[in-house]
């Protein structure tokens, strides 16, 4: 797993917490992980799996209230609890992200033009009219048509797979290292989702931009992710490459979810299986593992929290059992 | 997804703008106050009398056609008319002037206060509450008794009290577009404090602050009538609408007309800007077009 170059991003027991002793809250809990260049790591996890919280928590925009223990370091630079004029200096410059919902994310009283160029002009001290032709530019990038009338738009005068696309414009404008992409295309119909996924693959096969691109669509992430995190609860529990993965999960969550994707190669079962029981309720999660409660391979052990340990294949997995993927697998069929 | 299809630029300001057309009562009392305001700038500059010069052989000439004095002639043999006009011009400065600096204050204090949060929210709004203890009528004679009677008196102290039920509003407001996700990302692009509130959270407020201006403006008339009949705001021979009505109070059995002109068009204009309020109130309201697309 080491690499001789250094990490774009680092990870180091990264944890973002909220309220106080007794009733406290962890959606992000002791989390290891290095971004390499160029690669495209994917997070996948249910709701409520710490997957947006930590999207936040690098770009230092954790909700108020959140306090972060650990480390991020951007290229060797430690983030946590830098001053806050240098992580306005770096957001939006060398980690850019895209929101979720394409509506919510721009500004009703503004045209896209402004808002695109907003970054451009702060970070990169370009002008109005060299940043216009910026975003126009950037706007052709993501396939819109008559870039340069759309910068006079206003967001409601737009399709929601425009919308979108302007997101991923306005993250590019200043050309950062990193993108972090937040459940890009959920709030997209399926044929816009596989447009602008489209879109994504070629535009890091030009750019070559590092991306961190967190869903709960494990088939979003297929054609996208070099290697693959698998978080619940807030704690990585799988990271493998993606490949090795699909192929072979090793944890019994990571299999039990695969499971319940749809397959092209298989005849569809008369119902769909999916993983028993209701995602954890980071209020009282259980004392150990916390998928034991809805894991079919529960144990005594489980009641301990398994450590993340390296294992052969460029992987990491955090579970007691130390079976095959055939026997994780063995486990969720019925008897 | 009605809206692809628009043109361009058919932004929140002209679907308000297209909306307040729409409205035959908005664009009425638009158009009467446009012709109050004409004649009040237009009236004194091309009628024969001056508003200040008595004339000892037409005093109290009843309204006529002929003769001149189309309002009638008042105590001292002024023109009504022309000193109806100049309190027209007098009331709608003051509540203009007023109110824009009430908003100005009230805008951009409630903003910091809403967006910043915390203890500079806390200390803000804590000065607002200080302020809203004062008694209005006594703190504008302490402030005409500590700098002269002076005209522009009148606008600094209603303006410096007025802007208290703004910056309270915008304030509320403000709280609430803070949690909307645009914000979010436009700190994700690592836009600053500053200008997060001039370009995010000042142009949302804009049709909150353009509605409360325009109801604001009516009530900051009557206050400076208030003030003007109790011989605090404006002073002779300059007259107010306010200042007129009191004059003609004095005179309504004998010359009902005096009291019965000023007080009209006082009434007609506050009226007029208590509709067109209520119009770009409702004009502004997004809920109005999700039955009706136009």
């Amino acid at each position: 797993m080491t690499e001789a170059r250094e990490p774009l991003l680092q990870l180091r027991s990264l944890g973002v917490r909220f309220g106080r002793d007794g009733r406290e809250l962890r959606p992000v809990d002791g989390v290891d992980l290095e971004l390499r260049e160029r690669e495209c790591l994917g997070v996948v996890g249910e709701s409520g799996s710490g997957k947006t919280q930590l999207l936040l928590a690098l770009l230092g925009l954790s909700p108020p209230g959140a306090r972060l223990s650990g480390s991020i370091r951007y290229r060797g630079e430690e983030l946590v609890a830098a001053p806050r004029a240098r992580l306005e200096a770096i957001r939006g410059r060398r980690i850019a992200i895209v929101f979720q919902d394409p509506l919510g994310a721009l500004n009703p009283f503004l045209t896209i033009g402004t808002q695109l160029t907003e970054g451009a002009r702060r970070h990169l001290g370009l002008g109005r009219r060299a940043a216009r032709a910026r975003a126009a530019a950037l706007l052709a990038t993501v396939q819109i048509d008559a870039p340069a009338e759309r910068l006079r738009s206003y967001p409601h005068e737009l399709s929601g797979g425009m919308r979108q696309r302007v997101l991923i414009a306005m993250a590019l404008m200043c050309d950062p290292e990193i993108l972090l992409l937040d459940e890009p295309t959920t709030a997209l119909d399926v044929t816009v989702q596989a447009q602008v996924l489209e879109l994504l693959r070629g535009l890091r096969e030009r750019s070559g931009v590092a991306s961190v691109f967190v869903t709960h669509d494990l088939g979003a992430l297929a054609s996208m992710a070099d290697r693959i995190a698998v978080m619940y609860a807030g704690r990585l529990i799988e990271l493998a490459p993606a490949a090795a993965l699909y192929a072979a999960p090793l944890h019994p969550y990571t299999a039990g979810l695969l499971r319940s994707l749809p397959r092209l190669d298989v005849p569809p079962p008369a119902r769909l299986p999916s993983i028993p029981g209701q995602p954890p309720d980071l209020a009282g999660l259980p004392a150990g593992c916390a998928f034991a409660p809805r894991c079919p391979l529960a144990h005594e052990r489980c009641g301990t929290v398994p450590a993340l340990r390296a294992v052969a294949g460029a992987r990491a997995l955090a579970c007691h059992f130390t079976g095959t993927a055939t026997q994780v697998d063995a486990a969720w069929s019925p008897p | 997804m009605s809206g692809a299809t628009a043109g361009p630029a058919d932004g929140p300001w002209r679907r308000c703008a297209r909306r307040l057309r729409a409205r035959p009562g908005a664009v009425a009392a638009a158009a009467l106050l446009a012709l109050i305001a004409a004649a009040a700038v237009l009236v004194p500059m091309l009628s024969p009398f001056d508003f200040a010069t008595p004339s000892w052989t037409e005093i109290f000439r009843a309204p006529a056609l002929r003769g001149g004095h189309l309002f009638g002639t008042d105590s001292l043999g002024r023109d009504l008319l022309v000193r109806v006009m100049w309190g027209c011009r007098i009331s709608l400065l003051v509540g203009i002037a007023a109110s824009l600096i009430s908003v100005v204050i009230g805008a951009a204090w409630g903003a910091v206060a809403g967006f910043v949060g915390g203890r500079v929210d806390g200390t803000l709004m804590r000065i607002v509450d200080v302020l809203y203890t004062v008694p209005f009528i006594p703190f504008v004679i302490v402030l005409e008794v500590l700098f002269g009677r002076h005209f522009l008196m009148v606008f600094i102290a209603i303006g410096a009290v007025s802007w208290l039920d703004i910056a309270r509003i915008v304030r509320g407001q403000t709280l609430s577009i803070r949690e909307h996700e645009y914000i979010d990302a436009a700190r994700a692009l690592g836009v600053r404090t500053g200008a997060m509130i001039w370009r995010h959270v000042l142009p949302n407020l804009g049709g909150l602050v353009a509605v409360y201006a325009t109801l604001a403006i009516p009530g900051i008339i009557l206050f400076e009538a208030l003030l003007s009949f109790l011989g605090l705001g404006v002073h002779a021979p300059l007259a107010s609408l306010g200042s007129l009505v009191a004059e003609g109070a004095n005179e309504m059995q004998a010359n009902p007309y005096l009291l019965v002109i000023p007080a009209t068009f006082l009434a007609a204009i506050i009226l007029c800007l208590n509709r067109l309020g209520d119009a770009l109130r409702d004009a502004l309201d997004p809920r109005h077009e999700q039955g009706r697309h136009d």
